[in-house]
């Protein structure tokens, strides 16, 4: 069964555990800066909202990508950046509609959330369960999928 | 690893902006953050300087395990020679902005110097400037947040800023980061508006990297296991945060109320933790919404408010509308208990004011408390406050007041003093419930009796985060000793203060000694930083950085006579509770502590326990 | 069926596999012009640079891709196109017949009316063999004279740059990249590349190259300004679909294939996709040419659609690019001049190179540009093309247009 992230803003406390983790898995540092999960504030209404890619369906960045740097994961599920191919030309940066794919100045690459392969670990540093690795069907990604249909892309393919 | 060996030197007066390496023979010997920035302002400045002159330091303090994976990384601390009280002041502040500035590259910075006009600090990673700031001057700590925020165009710029305020001379102002985590005693952000110094806006990129990143994964993930599974940092404080005290305090008569006449106070479940929780107002919505965390903290105990939509404090300023920083317990304590005002809301907009303006709720409340009682005596007038009845209970007294003060206007002036200077102003220091110029909080030393050696010895004027012997005397943490008896007291604080002084140099956040001890800190500390770092390193260091603060009070011209408390604890009585009938012991257990500590009868450290520590 | 695709382009090749997909049994001729494998000219940049080998520009890396989904890949140009009779001309004489055709030429480089301009050590760079050229060349210290500062001149400056060349930009417009950035933004850009060391002169027309008389250059460029040396001219002064084999097909071109909703030309069985194309804009309802990969893909994705019987209908394209001109990154976004009526916020850090403007139509999102921003770009496409109603969060983007993605997170979750 694939697996994907679920984040329930509710529960986030704003500790940012996970962008920790996630910038320790990837960069093997602790540097926000570069996590992949970001985790907005919104001082006046006391909420926090994890966010990351949704590994969406349409895959707009990798439909974006010239060099073919973009690839699924036949396992995960995640679009993930091969970074020998990526030249950095930032396409996919503007083409994701959900700004998840961000350039990285210090490597002139992309970066992006690939799930850590299967094992995420902003979802096993979350001490609240706002972010829970769970079998697909289960999430509330739902939402923010039906975000990604709003977004009225070029399309609509009628079968 | 886990410091980045640098430190920033800022000189005010002539512009520059200097790094250099952090002084690692010291690290060696005080870790970081409160112990390492006091041994570098005691080598750098001159104890008898007037804090407000421009001869006196400014720092801002990482610890080594600021910015890591470490549950509450997330400390930095303020290091000075306190406006309110000529002692020592470290004060100490959660949020992001300690991290960031971490992630910047840079372990602390050391301000020198007063700045000709208004000036403002801005790092992004190696890239540091000094810009003018004669925008923010006259703005409050919100706004000045905000405009650095547009200005920068970085809505992860992190910001510290100080209020009108400290601006103004207010002598409690605080440093406020991340719109209300302060750092907030002493006057810490009195000294930096002296310096004409507005804000320090910080964006890091670097991030922090530690000795043995496997092992130090290991133990982290370990010891907050330790806090999720124990019930005052795992629920408690989670929920009601530290305003989980209020009615357990007031239960053992040891909330001092109304400029500390009583010991308990009958308004305080309207002011509790609970009552934060029940839904209120024409919205039916409580005036807690949410917890919050400060940056890498597991625990989550900051408290998100809402002042009720139709409270007669905000019915027509949409601006204070928003969820922001609210009470924790101390501050529920000054602004309600010591003032007799039972208005949660009205407190809620008092400590709103403090954070946007900065000033320290504590000493703000013990103050007002001291004003009502001066009020009542009839030597402080209607004509002087501008007409506003200084009354116990009054919450617009409070209200008022508050924003007054904020601005260090009109009666805020003479508030601004503090209580000890206030009261010499009225004739009656005795009424100031002060130790060395510092308001004491929220616990009573007639019904904790360790607090009062806690708030007599402690180093940077009366304060309960330097020896929270309520962990022991009430909660029962590590052990239940009774808070009644000063019998092993002395034992008790001295370990206490040697422990937080260890802690507080680590970058992580005291609230986690409810269920960490130092030896759950070792194992984390030793795997971050170079050298090896055991738990009886930890322990020596601790007792080294309270003699050094020592040593620098009385080079300041503080003596054994200064570790008293207000008569009031001594003479008076509690009225009511299990502590009616006591007073506090302080007879009893401070020749022992000085005993203990090596310290003569006149509270002189020995030259023995000088060179034993290596000082 | 017989499918005939040409340009070996991201479009061509993103179609000639979507065709594969749907009709495993068809013919698919993919024409080209060039004797490449199937490359990307946007990695172009790149390998100038030296960041990345020739290999790096492929479009498939998997060797023998084509052959593999029985597409042919035929390295001949397509001189004429006989609509009536469904056959095509190649540049060889050859002759090739087709059931249904996708055009998908792209564009090629414009070269200006300026005298002197076909002589050696003057080149485009648009293909490979351009890139080859100028690297051969661009050595450091020569004196390299860059003929334009739109999209193309400013992503190549960095190789330049990194190659260490004394370079000198000349834009008849008066800021760089004209047509994708504003005023306040182009000129940034300019003072950006001017503190890099560049030398940028806007507002500047050559009107000749001539031999350096004295020898110690190879060229003088004579401007409205005064003369300037080169040893090497890079001339990147615009592009243009190519569409000159198309002349007397029939296909409707106004300034590029003109299509249906569909992607299908006047003629039936002609489809057109990708920057030849000209479509419906998202935004305006009016036809635009976006040259920009991702829209290059979804419509050639959507012609191989249609052209194998699956209707597969064009909204159309919102306009957008990312350009990085010597590490200074810009992004622009649909109606970023503004509309009617339509309200704007803009927030500028000249000293450091940061701006942002935002265009509103009522309180809907419908244009940007952003300078110096790598974080969350994205999030304006989302706020844009979802037409998200922002309510109270335009007024606060009114204030601090910083906290785009603030508002994308609140008006979305």
């Amino acid at each position: 069964m694939m697996r994907s992230l679920s984040i329930t803003p509710e529960k986030c406390t704003g500790c940012l555990q996970c962008e920790m983790a996630c910038s320790y898995e990837n960069e093997g540092v602790f540097n926000p800066a570069k996590s992949r999960i970001k985790v907005f504030m919104f001082e006046h209404e006391g909420r926090h909202v994890p966010y990351t890619c949704t590994q969406c369906a349409d895959a707009w960045c990798k439909n974006a990508c010239p060099t073919e740097a973009i690839q699924i994961n036949a396992a995960t599920g995640a679009k993930e950046i091969n970074q020998g191919l990526c030249v950095g030309c930032k396409v996919c940066t503007i083409a994701c509609p959900f700004g998840t794919v961000n350039y990285n100045q210090a490597t002139g690459k992309v970066i992006k959330c690939d799930l850590c392969g299967g094992d995420p670990a902003c979802a096993k540093a979350c001490p609240t369960q706002a972010i829970t690795f769970v079998d697909a069907d289960w999430t509330g990604y739902d939402k923010m999928r039906s975000w990604a249909q709003r977004t009225d892309t070029q399309t609509t393919a009628q079968a | 690893m886990g410091w980045h060996k640098k430190v920033l030197r800022v000189n005010l007066s002539n512009g520059s902006c200097q790094a250099e390496p952090l002084n690692m023979e010291w690290a060696a010997e005080y870790l970081g953050q409160r112990g390492l920035a006091t041994k570098y302002l005691i080598e750098e400045i001159d104890a008898r300087v007037d804090p407000l002159s421009p001869e006196n330091k400014l720092i801002f303090a990482t610890g080594p395990l600021t910015g890591t994976m470490a549950s509450t990384s997330g400390r930095y601390s303020v290091i000075t020679k306190g406006a309110l009280t000529g002692a020592i002041a470290c004060s100490n502040s959660g949020g992001y902005f300690g991290a960031e500035l971490k992630f910047a590259g840079w372990d602390m910075i050391i301000f020198e110097g007063r700045a000709a006009a208004p000036v403002y600090l801005y790092i992004k990673d190696d890239s540091v400037e000094l810009l003018p700031a004669d925008d923010l001057w006259g703005k409050s700590v919100w706004e000045t947040d905000e405009l650095l925020h547009s200005r920068h165009q970085d809505p992860q710029l992190r910001v510290s800023a100080i209020g009108q305020s400290g601006e103004q001379g207010v002598l409690y102002a605080c440093v406020v980061n991340d719109l209300h985590r302060a750092a907030g005693r002493s006057g810490v952000g009195t000294v930096m508006g002296s310096k004409n110094l507005k804000a320090i806006a910080v964006r890091g990129t670097k991030g922090v990297t530690v000795k043995d990143p496997a092992r130090f994964m290991r133990a982290v993930a370990e010891k907050k296991q330790i806090l999720a599974e124990n019930a005052v940092t795992g629920q408690g404080l989670p929920t009601y945060g530290t305003q989980v005290l209020m009615n357990v305090i007031n239960e053992v008569g040891a909330l001092p109320t109304k400029n500390a006449a009583d010991v308990q106070f009958d308004g305080a479940s309207k002011i509790s933790g609970e009552a934060m929780h029940e839904p209120r107002g024409k919205s039916n919505k409580p005036n807690l919404v949410t917890n919050q965390a400060c940056f890498g903290c597991t625990i989550a105990c900051g408290r998100i408010s809402k002042v009720d939509q139709d409270h007669y404090t905000v019915v027509n300023r949409p601006e204070y509308w928003g969820a922001s920083g609210g009470l924790e317990y101390e501050a529920a304590w000054a602004l309600g208990a010591a003032t007799g005002v039972d208005d949660l809301e009205a407190l809620t907009f008092a400590n709103f004011v403090c954070n946007e303006q900065g000033f320290d709720p504590i000493t703000f409340g013990s103050t007002m408390g001291a004003a009502m009682e001066l009020y009542r005596m009839g030597l402080i007038s209607k004509e002087e406050t501008g007409g506003v009845a200084l009354d116990f209970g009054s919450a617009e007294a409070l209200t008022t007041m508050a924003e007054l003060v904020g601005r260090g206007e009109g009666f805020g002036k003479v508030l601004g003093l503090g209580s000890k200077r206030m009261c010499e102003k009225y004739g009656h220091p005795e009424l100031s419930m002060t130790v060395k110029g510092q308001e004491f909080p929220a616990y009573d030393p007639r019904g904790i009796q360790g607090m009062g050696l806690t708030y007599a010895t402690s180093n940077r004027g009366a304060c309960h985060l330097r020896s929270y012997t309520v962990a022991s005397e009430i909660l029962g943490i590590p052990e239940k000793t009774d808070p009644l008896a000063t019998e092993g007291k002395a034992g008790l604080v001295k370990a206490f203060q040697d422990a937080t002084a260890a802690v507080d140099s680590t970058g992580l956040c005291l609230f986690t000694t409810f269920a960490w001890s130092l030896d759950d800190f070792q194992p984390q500390v030793d795997a971050a930083c170079d050298g090896e770092w055991s738990l009886e390193r930890l322990s020596e260091l601790g007792e080294r950085i309270w003699n050094m603060e020592r040593q620098f009070n009385m080079a300041a011209g503080f003596t054994g006579k200064d570790d008293t408390l207000p008569q009031r604890l001594l003479k008076d009585a509690a009225k009511t509770g299990p502590a009616k009938g006591k007073v506090n012991g302080l007879d009893q257990m401070l020749p022992e502590y000085y005993q203990l500590r090596g310290w003569d009868e006149g509270g002189t450290p020995t030259r023995e326990t000088l060179s034993r520590l290596g000082l | 069926m017989r499918y005939a695709i040409i340009g070996p382009g991201p479009t061509g090749v993103v179609a000639a596999e979507t065709l594969r997909a749907q009709d495993p049994d068809a013919e698919i001729d993919l024409y080209g012009d060039e004797p490449e494998p199937a490359y990307s000219r946007m990695a172009i940049p790149y390998l100038l640079a030296g960041d990345i080998e020739e290999s790096g520009t492929y479009l498939r890396h998997k060797p023998g891709h084509f052959e593999a989904i029985g597409v042919r890949h035929i390295r001949d140009a397509v001189t004429r196109v006989d609509s009536a009779g469904r056959q095509l001309t190649l540049a060889s004489g050859a002759t090739a017949g087709y059931d249904k055709l996708l055009i998908a030429t792209g564009s090629r480089p414009v070269k200006p009316p300026v005298e002197g301009l076909n002589q050696p050590f003057i080149h485009h760079c648009w293909t490979l063999e351009d890139a080859r050229l100028i690297a051969q060349e661009a050595h450091e210290g020569t004196r390299v004279v860059l003929l334009g500062a739109g999209f193309i001149g400013s992503i190549i400056m960095e190789a330049l740059v990194r190659r260490k060349v004394k370079l000198t930009v000349v834009e008849r417009g008066d800021r760089m990249v004209p047509r994708m950035m504003d005023q306040v933004s182009g000129n940034l850009i300019k003072q950006w590349c001017i503190s890099r060391g560049v030398e940028v002169q806007t507002s500047t027309t050559i009107n000749a190259v001539k031999p350096d008389p004295t020898g110690s250059a190879r060229y003088l460029l004579a401007t409205d300004h005064g003369d300037l040396a080169a040893d090497l001219v890079v001339v990147a002064a615009g592009i243009r679909p190519t569409i000159d084999f198309l002349e007397g097909s029939g296909v409707a071109i106004r300034n590029g294939v003109r299509v249906n909703e569909y992607l299908e030309s006047s003629v039936p069985g002609i489809y057109a996709a990708g920057d030849v194309c000209e479509g419906l804009d998202w935004n305006t309802g009016h036809h635009a040419i976006h040259a920009i990969q991702p829209v290059a893909v979804e419509m050639a994705r959507l012609a191989a659609l249609n052209m194998t019987g699956t209707k597969a209908l064009y909204t159309g394209s919102l306009a957008m690019n990312v350009l990085d001109t010597l590490g200074l990154i810009a992004a622009s976004y649909g109606q970023w001049e503004g509309v009617d009526g339509g309200d704007s916020a803009e927030l500028l850090d000249a000293p450091e190179y940061r701006y942002i403007k935002l265009q509103f139509d009522g309180d809907c999102l419908v244009g940007a540009i952003t300078l110096g921003l790598t974080q969350h770009v994205g999030v304006l496409r989302g706020l844009i093309q979802s037409r998200v109603r922002l309510g109270d969060w335009k007024l606060r983007l009114m204030q601090d247009p910083s906290r785009i993605m603030e508002a994308y997170l609140a008006c979305t979750q």
